[in-house]
């Protein structure tokens, strides 16, 4: 009789007990696995549009002009032929010994590095205007002066073609009214130039704008107040307290402008096609020039990919330096 | 289970069979279906769509065949990126029209037309020499040239101010509805009259710059002085003779151009034309047909004629289209089927007469269709455009070179950049070599 107690007291307790959760059902509870999930249809997306067309251009870099060989380098100057000839990098080193790829590479540094810097001096200075604005106001200035940035490049390159057309350009017309000699704007290298950086600038300087705003707003007053206690003047103001405050926003800023810029593409492509001379042709377009409109995959793929290790360099260390402040703070 | 043993006679039977049905020629009948996609280039030209639906439904009607159509802009190069993106997945359309180049650049992938192309000579006559250079290879045929889309660019010359500035009467010289009387309308004439309507404030609209229009004009001028960058068999012809006195009188010439001539791009000479400040362009009848719309006194004042005579001939650019089928087509007979069908002479007429004259047929028996001697005002203006009296030979910059090479030597623009860069004050011999380099980095 006792035994039968026992028993049924252990059958209880054993049925009162939850059952153990399955290990599949454990990890299908975890957050980790319900975040990765959520997250699946997004890295989906991300590797059919972004990681295989990576990988896959890649590819093509490595093909011969008919794309049915291994374009293998040959004849390095540096290297055994032995290990040259198994190097399947055959279109960079075509491409390293050509006077129009050297001209690309400088004109697309030439537009990124001074298309950023004016866009940041003058997102600088505008934020700063408008960081001014009484705030009752400010909202309309923040989108009228977003409104370049919103417009679809495209769109407003058009508009800009207009302006700077070869016969009928505006601002010609406008420098006739003053008696001042007509501009060939996209006609002539330097003038060409300075029309595709201009528009860049355009479009691309309210980003920086709103950027620096933001970035203006989260510091704190106290910090002007102490400044001002301490004598410090407008300059020493920005200098020691505006500046080092947004240091991180102007990195990251620049940083994602300067991959941008040196990507452009429909700017040049519309406002003067890489002319005259090839003298505005950018990575982009004249990657597209050699890889579409001359038949030349593989070598196009190469054009566009040039620049991935050395923006991705750059990349590292600006973020290495932003992740380090932001540790010290 | 038994095992069922096919028989010797049975597996030779069962292959013939399956090798019969497999290489069967396309038969049309009230059986036949299956479904083609085909890719037409979408004509600017505004109905000229409806004539190629038209054939095209009136053939899939009678054969049973689901057809697709679609209609690709060559505007951003939508047709190169679709003909690129087709080509590297092996799938998209049966049928597809491929511009000049095209053809030669994806010859791996076409499907040879030699059987097709055959019976069409027959009918229409021989192809001209610039379609058989884009569109053949050795021996075979890499697609049908195609009426759709195929276009000549010589001159557009306002009758007004030829006469007014140069003293040239430009009807006399190709009148309507007769043989050209051209023969003094040569090198010495053209630049005296750029000079003579440069001086009256009338240049000729010709562009320097790296778009089709500017490359066509240079390269035309190129070959009537018998010079060529690349020779036929491949050779670097870069510092000829013939290519030092080209590029002499094309600098002479373009100091006559607008000023900003090495900016322009394909709709820049059709804006010079319409807004009435130049007695001459380089162009297809669009030119004329937007001013027929837009500046109705200009166009009433326009007349298409051949290129000026040069050393070597007479050459105008010709730039063609072509039908061509997928080596990956699931359906080719049925598409060298409809394809004929298409180069049917009623419906070629259709189509010139849908574009308003605009395109222009491969074929030499067809060149002389009622549209261009009807269009107007004034009437007989494009009577001259399709070389009706083989008075010019039809050429493509670059030729003879081989098409690959010729095709970078275009794209990239070379002959006027050579133009540009020597007009600017470089010497000619610092452009030569340039231009020497460029044309080694394409014959990798």
């Amino acid at each position: 009789m006792a035994d039968a107690t026992v028993n049924a007291v252990t059958t209880q307790a054993k049925r009162a007990r939850p059952a153990p959760r399955s290990r599949l059902r454990k990890f299908f509870e975890r957050k980790s696995t319900i975040a990765f999930f959520m997250a699946l249809p997004l890295i989906l997306l991300i590797f059919t549009l972004v990681i295989y067309p990576a990988f896959y251009a890649i590819y093509l870099t490595t093909l011969n002009k008919r794309m049915t060989a291994t374009a293998w380098m040959k004849n390095c100057t540096y290297l055994p032929d032995w290990i040259c000839t198994y190097i399947p990098f055959g279109n960079l080193q075509f491409l390293l010994t050509r006077e129009t790829f050297w001209m690309v590479f400088w004109q697309s540094c030439l537009f990124a590095i001074s298309a950023v810097i004016f866009k940041a001096l003058i997102g600088f200075v505008v934020s700063h205007f408008v960081h001014n604005v009484p705030s009752k106001g400010q909202r309309k200035w923040r989108g009228m002066l977003l409104v370049p940035w919103v417009i679809p490049a495209a769109m407003s390159t058009l508009a800009w073609q207009w302006l700077f057309d070869p016969s009928y350009s505006a601002f010609n017309w406008i420098l006739a009214q003053f008696d001042i000699e007509r501009v060939s704007w996209t006609g002539v290298a330097h003038w060409a130039r300075f029309s595709v950086i201009l528009v860049n600038v355009w479009i691309g300087a309210p980003f920086f704008m709103i950027m620096y705003l933001a970035a203006l707003k989260s510091v704190p007053d106290q910090l002007y107040e102490a400044a001002e206690i301490d004598g410090a003047n407008w300059w020493q103001r920005i200098w020691y307290v505006t500046l080092p405050m947004m240091r991180n926003i102007i990195a990251i800023t620049a940083l994602f402008s300067t991959i941008v810029t040196f990507a452009n593409f429909d700017i040049v492509r519309i406002l003067t096609a890489g002319g005259p001379l090839d003298r505005t042709h950018l990575f982009a377009t004249w990657s597209f020039r050699l890889g579409i409109e001359g038949g030349d995959i593989p070598l196009g793929a190469t054009v566009s990919l040039f620049m991935v290790p050395i923006l991705a360099v750059a990349a590292a260390f600006i973020l290495r330096d932003v992740t380090r402040r932001g540790n010290e703070a | 289970m038994a095992k069922k043993r096919i028989t010797r006679r049975q597996f030779v039977a069962g292959t013939m069979a399956s090798t019969a049905v497999i290489g069967m020629p396309y038969v049309s009948s009230a059986q036949s279906a299956g479904k083609l996609a085909v890719g037409l280039w979408d004509h600017w030209v505004p109905g000229a769509n409806d004539a190629s639906k038209k054939v095209i439904d009136a053939w899939a009607a009678k054969n049973k065949v689901e057809v697709t159509v679609d209609y690709i802009p060559s505007q951003g190069n939508k047709n190169l990126l679709t003909i690129a993106a087709e080509a590297q997945a092996k799938a998209g359309h049966d049928i597809i029209a491929m511009p000049t180049w095209w053809p030669h650049a994806q010859s791996d992938l076409v499907e040879p037309m030699n059987d097709i192309m055959g019976e069409l000579i027959k009918k229409l006559g021989n192809v001209n020499g610039t379609s058989e250079y884009l569109g053949k290879l050795g021996d075979k045929w890499l697609a049908v040239p195609a009426t759709i889309g195929s276009q000549l660019k010589g001159p557009c010359s306002r009758i007004d101010l030829m006469k007014q500035h140069a003293g040239i009467d430009i009807q006399a010289l190709y009148p309507a509805g007769g043989p050209p009387k051209a023969d003094s309308w040569n090198f010495d004439t053209f630049l005296k009259a750029a000079e003579a309507c440069h001086k009256g404030g009338k240049a000729f609209g010709i562009g320097l710059g790296e778009t089709s229009d500017s490359v066509d004009t240079a390269g035309a001028f190129m070959q009537s002085f018998g010079a060529a960058l690349v020779d036929a068999k491949g050779n670097i012809t870069v510092k000829s003779d013939a290519v030092r006195q080209w590029l002499e009188y094309s600098v002479k010439l373009a100091k006559f151009f607008p000023a900003d001539a090495p900016a322009w791009d394909d709709a820049s000479n059709n804006k010079w034309l319409v807004a009435g400040n130049g007695a001459l362009i380089m162009n297809p009848p669009s030119a004329w047909a937007v001013a027929k719309r837009d500046a109705p006194q200009i166009a009433e004042q326009c007349w298409t004629h051949g290129f000026p005579q040069g050393a070597k001939g007479r050459f105008a650019p010709f730039l063609p289209y072509f039908w061509a089928v997928w080596g990956f087509s699931k359906n080719k007979s049925a598409a060298k089927q409809l394809l004929v069908a298409m180069s049917e002479p009623d419906a070629i007429a259709s189509f010139v007469a849908a574009s308003g004259g605009y395109d222009i047929p491969n074929f030499d028996k067809m060149t002389t269709l009622p549209t261009w001697a009807n269009e107007g005002p004034p009437k007989g203006t494009l009577y001259h455009y399709p070389n009706p009296h083989n008075h010019q030979t039809l050429s493509i910059t670059a030729a003879p070179a081989p098409p690959k090479i010729a095709q970078q030597i275009y794209v990239q623009a070379t002959p006027t950049k050579m133009i540009t860069r020597h007009l600017q004050g470089e010497s000619m011999e610092k452009t030569l070599a340039w231009a020497e380099s460029e044309v080694e980095g394409f014959l990798r």
